[in-house]
């Protein structure tokens, strides 16, 4: 930063330096918010404000006791419990779908390519609140709607593109020779697929599955139309206690929230330059 | 067929929901399975000539009524029939009553002592207009007509106008907040895309992480920053901007929508852009500032015009996910900040219209589906990354 080249004229300075406090303002405003979750969730009386007393580095403005409702409420661990079994279960279901996909799609030989990714990966694209509808009406009318499937099974099918998308994608620097080399050298197919394929898009898959996972976990219009009560997830119940009755134990939740992204963010960047380091490919 | 499997999954748990929607909007089976029997004879009957329809009708109707009663079906006609003709529901329950006591005919007499409104021609003629199996009434009621009973198709007076409206302010809302996200997101984009990659990898963490943290955590964090007692306000109050007592309503309006959602939403700007200006050696720009050109217009002329792909590409998805939201809007939106669809999840949980709000789902998804198209024409499915 502190490199300008000496010949800048005075406003060449001032804008350079003007350039960079915008900048500033505007990852400030990105950040902030999230960063001013965080002492509110510490507030000792039930308010979503800075009270005298914290400002003041006060301990007895600070508190922990939103954080104990969080631990022993019944309301949030069930939701815990349901956030955790439902993404699970349809992390596992569209990473599986979604990797044989993928591997299906990057065949040489696979027909009416374009069109198969743009109707896979339709779930991404349409609006939340239409998938939510449709989903809504067809599972009632089948007897999904209000049972622990029926959203694993929309989580899936929302999830399924993000998988699509990052298998292909760690697929595209394949080499096929690899296999026929495998093949060459006696290999079965399915030896060749565990210890050649699978080894090569580990990355991505897992990469593909943190994102259906997060999909899964962060989903909240869907799961207000498809499930019930007893499928209460997390962002479930913090929509409800933001319309309901808003406390602070629901920034507290969004506080642990943040700390869970910021270890799947460091993840998926570990993830993708493990991946391109494999494949070779250079950091630019 | 290694694509089978999930093709199957998604046609089944994504497709055929859709396609049971775009079903519902048209549906209109309703009052001919609640009522069979009169609306068969109904079918025949003329409605030019201004008569009521014959004894043979009215005891069918009787009939029906009986039988819809016993089956608590009854008051879904009637709720369906007051979407049409005010009053119907009224109608419908109160006669369900009455028959109780008709055992033998003649049903006419009898049937119109029950209720007046059996007496009207209107009635009649309106359960007649539900007698085709599918119905374009959902969407002409979406986009605020009706059809009349003469078959005309009129526009609804204006204190009745609702939904044009709604799509207007949504698709006027999805503009502001796709026009702020890029003038914010332009600049942090260009600034780490001309940085080493050293430091734009960190000022990406600082765009990545709003991206990857859940939407009701950054929602909730508006709500506290924006209300009344809350930090802005409070900061506002405490500089001596802002009297106590008239604390600007920054939350539950327009305002705290577009703010809320220009913050939710411009990862999805940078990251597009941020890719594209990657791409565009920035020696390029250094040779026109050597050939004499001003900065300015080394960048407007060299410059911008490569960064276009990335504005079409960010532009259009911030666009297509805005014009869908529903949680931020139901949240920050009060009353003028609402979008199309807290219109669509009202008539589906409260008013339980449903067929209305699969219309209007329908209009919605031709909308995005038209602008996917366009993002597709213009970046390629193929070249859609994340993160």
């Amino acid at each position: 930063m502190g490199k300008l080249p000496p010949y800048l004229s005075l406003p060449e300075r001032l804008w350079h330096y003007g350039f960079r406090l915008l900048c500033g303002l505007i990852f400030f405003f990105l950040i902030f918010p999230l960063v001013v979750v965080i002492p509110l969730s510490f507030n000792a009386v039930p308010f979503f404000t800075f009270t005298k007393e914290m400002l003041a580095l006060d301990p007895a403005g600070y508190s922990l006791k939103w954080y104990e409702d969080f631990f022993t409420n019944l309301n949030w661990q069930g939701a815990v419990q349901n956030s955790v079994i439902i993404a699970f279960f349809a992390t596992l279901l569209s990473t599986t779908l979604g990797t044989l996909a993928a591997l299906g799609l990057s065949r040489p030989t696979m027909p009416a390519k374009t069109l198969v990714m743009s109707i896979l990966i339709s779930p991404m694209i349409v609006p939340l609140i239409i998938s939510a509808a449709g989903m809504f009406f067809f599972y009632s009318r089948v007897g999904l709607q209000g049972t622990h499937i029926g959203v694993i099974l929309a989580h899936a099918a929302l999830g399924t593109p993000f998988v699509v998308i990052t298998v292909t994608a760690t697929l595209v620097g394949f080499d096929n020779s690899l296999i026929r080399a495998a093949a060459s050298l006696g290999a079965s197919p399915t030896t060749t697929f565990f210890k050649v394929i699978v080894p090569l898009i580990l990355p991505g898959v897992i990469s593909g599955a943190l994102f259906a996972f997060i999909t899964s976990f962060d989903e909240v219009v869907v799961v207000l139309f498809v499930g019930s009560f007893k499928q209460r997830t997390i962002p479930w119940q913090m929509f409800s206690g933001i319309r309901e009755q808003i406390s602070p134990t629901i920034l507290a939740v969004a506080t642990i929230l943040v700390i869970v992204s910021i270890a799947l963010l460091v993840t998926v960047e570990l993830l993708r330059r493990r991946g391109e380091r494999l494949r070779g490919i250079q950091e630019t | 067929m290694l694509v089978g499997p999930l093709f199957l999954f998604i046609l089944f748990t994504f497709f055929i929901p859709i396609g049971d929607m775009l079903f519902r909007s048209v549906e209109n089976s309703i009052v001919t399975d609640i009522l069979p029997r009169s609306t068969k004879l109904l079918a025949d009957w003329d409605s030019t000539t201004n008569e009521l329809p014959s004894e043979a009708v009215f005891a069918a109707m009787v009939a029906d009524i009986k039988e819809g009663r016993k089956a608590r079906t009854i008051t879904r006609v009637g709720q369906r029939l007051n979407y049409e003709a005010p009053g119907m529901s009224s109608l419908f329950r109160s006669s369900a009553r009455k028959t109780k006591r008709m055992k033998e005919g003649p049903y006419k007499p009898a049937l119109i002592k029950a209720h007046k409104r059996w007496g009207k021609v209107e009635t009649w003629k309106v359960i007649k207009q539900f007698i085709p199996k599918y119905t374009a009434g959902y969407f002409l009621a979406a986009v605020d007509a009706k059809q009349e009973l003469n078959g005309d198709i009129v526009r609804l007076g204006d204190e009745k106008r609702i939904y044009i409206d709604l799509f207007w302010r949504t698709l006027r809302l999805s503009l502001i907040i796709t026009a702020l996200t890029l003038i914010l997101g332009f600049p942090i984009a260009y600034l780490m895309a001309i940085l080493p990659t050293k430091s734009s990898n960190l000022l990406l963490i600082f765009v990545l992480l709003p991206f990857w943290t859940s939407l009701l955590v950054r929602t909730t964090a508006w709500i506290a920053l924006l209300q009344q007692q809350g930090v802005i306000n409070e900061l506002l109050v405490f500089v001596g901007l802002v009297g106590t007592d008239n604390r600007p309503q920054m939350i539950h309006n327009e305002f705290g929508a577009i703010v809320a959602m220009t913050h939710i939403l411009l990862p999805f700007m940078v990251l597009p852009l941020f890719s594209v200006m990657k791409t565009i050696p920035k020696s390029y720009v250094r040779a026109a500032v050597s050939l004499g050109a001003h900065p300015w217009a080394a960048f407007w002329k060299v410059y911008f015009p490569g960064t276009i792909p990335g504005i079409g590409a960010g532009a259009i998805l911030v666009f297509i996910l805005a014009i869908g939201y529903y949680i931020t809007p139901e949240l920050v939106g009060g009353t003028t900040g609402t979008f199309i669809s807290n219109r669509i999840a009202h008539h589906i949980s409260s008013s339980l219209n449903w067929g209305l709000a699969a219309a209007l789902g329908v209009i919605l998804l031709g909308i995005v589906v038209a602008l996917y198209l366009l993002y597709d024409k213009i970046v390629g499915i193929d070249n859609m990354k994340l993160g």
